[in-house]
C-alpha cells in the first residue's frame, strides 16, 4: 500500500496524505465533525491546494464505494490476493432451482468447494450465512472458491 | 404568592424593546461579515460604539441587563477558547511549535508593552497592552483558513500550532497580569501571583493527567445535562478563582482546558449557541463603555502598533511556517492569516477596565481590534498575489 503520512490539525481534525503513483499529492482531512475534505495539491505551489471537495459523511459513503472501499470490495481485494482462490457474485434468477430452498439443501460446499461467504438482498449484506438461511430470488450469493469450484456453483445456482 | 409573569411594567417593555433591537441589528451584522468574510467581532464592537456613551442612539434602560450579560459572555467565551483543543493538541503543540512560539510572542508582545510604558501608563496596564497586541484571534484564523480552504496546506499545521501555543501562554499570562493589576503592595501583588500560578498549574496538570475522568464522570449526561453542568461548573470556578483574585475568566478559561476527549468535542457544540449570545453581548458592552471621543486620541498609538502588529505575526507565520518546510507563498500565507486580533485581545482590555488607565486601553483595544480584525482576512485573501508578485521580483 501506498505510505500514508498523517498529521494532526489542532482543534479541527487529522490529516492523511499521500502522494499518487503518478505523482499528484493528496490530503483527506477528517474533521472533529464527521466531514471531511479532499484536496490535491497544487502543481505551481507546492504547499497549497488546488482543488478541495467538501464532504458531508454522506459524500464520504457515496464517494469511498465508488472507489471500491464498500465491506465486500474489501474482501474482494484480501481474497484476490490469495492464489488460486476466486470470488464471485451470481445473481439467483426468478424460478431457478435453488430459489426458495436453503444453503444447507443444496449441499453447495459438498458439490462444488466453494462456501457462500455473503448475501446481498435489496442492496443489504448478509455476512457469513449459516446452512439454513434462505435463498430467495434475486438474491446475489457471493462465494469464494477455485475457480473450477465457482464454475460448477454458478450452473447449480442458476440451474 | 410571587407572580412570576407580571404585567410587563413600562420599564420592561422598554427594555424587551431595547434589547429586542439591539438583538436584531447585531444579527444583521452577523449575516454581513459572513458576506464579507471576517468574523462580526469588529462589527459588533462598531455597534457597541453607536449605541454608547456619546454615541448616535445612546440605550440606558438595559445597560445593567447588557453588563451581566456581556460578563457571562466572557465566561463562555474563554471556556470555549479552552475547549478547542485537548490535552494531546496542547501536548503536542508544546512540542512542535515552542520554537515560533516564542518568537511570536517578543515579535507581538513588546511593540505594545513599549507603547504603553511611553504613553505614560503604569506597567501593569502597559503588560495588559502588550497582551492585546500579541495573541491572534482563532476564531478568525480557523474561519479564514476554512473559508479560502487552506485547511489542507503545508503550513497550516504550523499555524494551528501557533495558535495552541498563544492558549497555553494565555494560561499563565491572564492569571499574572488578573493578580498585577488587583495587587496594591509588593507583597500582596506576589501573594495574589501566587495564588493565581498555583492555581493555574493545578487545573493545567490536572486537565492534561486527569481530565479524562472528569470527562468520563461528564459523559454519561443529555446535552441538556451536560449544558447545564458545563455552564454551572464554569460559572462556578469562574466565581471561586474571582474569590481568590484570579479573573472569573481565567477560571471559565481553565475549566475548558480541563474538559477532554467527546465532552470537549460535545460540550463545545452545546455551549456554541449560547456563546454566540452571550459573546455578542460582551462585545457590545465592551465598546459600549468605550468613549467614541477616546477613540481619536488613540488613533495614532492604534495605528502604528497596528502595522507592527501586523509586521509581527508576518514574521511569526514565516518562522513558523519555515520551519514546516513550506515555500515563500506558505511563509507569507501563515504570516497573514494570523494578523487578525480579536477575542483575546478585547478580554485582556477589559481586565483593565477598573484602573486609572483602563479608558485609553479600552479605545486603544477597540481601534486595534477593530484595523487588524478588517485586514488579517483582506491580507490572507491577497496573500498569494503578493507572494507571486515577490518571487517574480525576488
Amino acid at each position: 500500500m501506498t505510505e500514508v503520512s498523517e498529521t494532526k490539525l489542532a482543534g479541527i481534525g487529522v490529516r492523511h496524505e499521500f502522494t499518487t503513483a503518478s505523482g499528484e499529492r493528496v490530503s483527506v482531512l477528517s474533521h472533529r465533525t464527521g466531514r471531511r475534505e479532499l484536496a490535491v495539491f497544487s502543481k505551481d505551489d507546492p504547499d497549497a491546494c488546488s482543488t478541495v471537495l467538501h464532504l458531508s459523511p454522506d459524500d464520504t459513503r457515496t464517494l469511498s464505494e465508488l472507489l471500491g472501499a464498500s465491506p465486500v470490495g474489501e474482501a474482494v481485494s484480501a481474497v484476490q490476493r490469495l492464489e488460486g482462490v476466486a470470488i464471485d457474485w451470481i445473481r439467483l434468477r426468478p424460478g431457478s432451482a435453488p430459489a426458495g430452498t436453503t444453503i444447507g439443501a443444496g449441499r453447495l460446499r459438498t458439490r462444488t468447494g466453494c462456501s457462500v461467504v455473503a448475501l446481498v438482498r435489496a442492496g443489504e449484506t448478509v455476512p457469513a450465512p449459516g446452512p439454513e438461511a434462505a435463498l430467495a430470488a434475486d438474491d446475489v450469493v457471493v462465494a469464494i472458491g477455485t475457480p473450477d469450484g465457482l464454475r460448477q456453483l454458478r450452473l447449480l445456482l442458476e440451474a | 404568592m410571587i407572580p412570576l409573569v407580571a404585567a410587563a411594567s413600562g420599564d420592561t417593555a422598554l427594555a424587551f424593546i431595547e434589547i429586542g433591537a439591539v438583538a436584531l441589528v447585531l444579527s444583521v451584522l452577523a449575516r454581513l461579515a459572513g458576506r464579507l468574510g471576517i468574523t462580526a467581532i469588529p462589527l459588533y464592537l462598531l455597534a457597541g460604539l453607536a449605541i454608547g456613551e456619546g454615541g448616535v442612539a445612546p440605550l440606558d434602560v438595559s445597560a445593567d441587563f447588557i453588563q451581566l450579560a456581556g460578563e457571562i459572555g466572557v465566561l463562555l467565551l474563554l471556556l470555549t477558547l479552552g475547549l478547542e483543543y485537548g490535552g494531546d493538541e496542547l501536548r503536542h503543540g508544546l512540542r512542535t511549535g515552542a520554537g515560533p512560539g516564542v518568537i511570536d510572542a517578543v515579535a507581538n508582545f513588546t511593540p505594545g508593552l513599549v507603547v504603553g510604558l511611553v504613553l505614560g501608563w503604569a506597567p501593569a496596564v502597559a503588560l495588559l497592552l502588550g497582551g492585546v497586541c500579541w495573541v491572534s484571534s482563532s476564531g478568525v484564523v480557523s474561519k479564514v483558513l476554512t473559508d479560502l480552504d487552506r485547511l489542507g496546506n503545508r503550513e497550516t499545521p504550523a499555524v494551528l500550532n501557533l495558535l495552541v501555543i498563544e492558549d497555553l501562554a494565555m494560561a499563565v499570562y491572564l492569571p499574572v497580569v488578573g493578580a498585577l493589576i488587583v495587587g496594591r503592595g509588593a507583597a500582596d501583588t506576589t501573594v495574589t501571583v501566587a495564588i493565581a500560578l498555583a492555581a493555574v498549574s493545578v487545573i493545567l496538570a490536572v486537565a492534561l493527567r486527569w481530565g479524562d475522568h472528569l470527562s468520563q464522570l461528564l459523559a454519561p449526561a443529555s446535552d441538556e445535562a451536560l449544558l447545564l453542568a458545563v455552564f454551572g461548573l464554569t460559572l462556578l470556578v469562574g466565581g471561586l478563582a474571582q474569590e481568590v483574585q484570579v479573573s472569573a475568566a481565567i477560571g471559565a478559561f481553565l475549566v475548558g482546558l480541563a474538559l477532554s476527549g467527546s465532552v470537549q468535542a460535545r460540550a463545545a457544540a452545546v455551549v456554541g449557541p449560547l456563546r454566540d449570545l452571550f459573546a455578542a453581548t460582551f462585545f457590545l458592552f465592551f465598546s459600549f463603555s468605550v468613549d467614541p471621543s477616546d477613540l481619536v486620541g488613540v488613533l495614532v498609538p492604534a495605528g502604528l502598533l497596528a502595522v507592527l502588529g501586523i509586521l509581527g505575526k508576518l514574521l511569526s507565520g514565516w518562522v513558523a511556517a519555515r520551519s514546516a518546510g513550506a515555500g515563500t507563498p506558505g511563509r507569507l500565507r501563515a504570516g497573514t492569516v494570523l494578523i487578525a486580533r480579536g477575542e483575546f485581545s478585547v478580554v485582556i482590555a477589559a481586565l483593565g477596565a477598573a484602573t486609572t488607565d483602563g479608558a485609553e486601553l479600552g479605545a486603544l483595544a477597540a481601534a486595534y481590534v477593530l484595523i487588524t480584525a478588517i485586514a488579517g482576512p483582506l491580507a490572507a485573501k491577497l496573500s498569494d498575489r503578493l507572494a507571486s508578485r515577490l518571487v517574480r521580483t525576488g
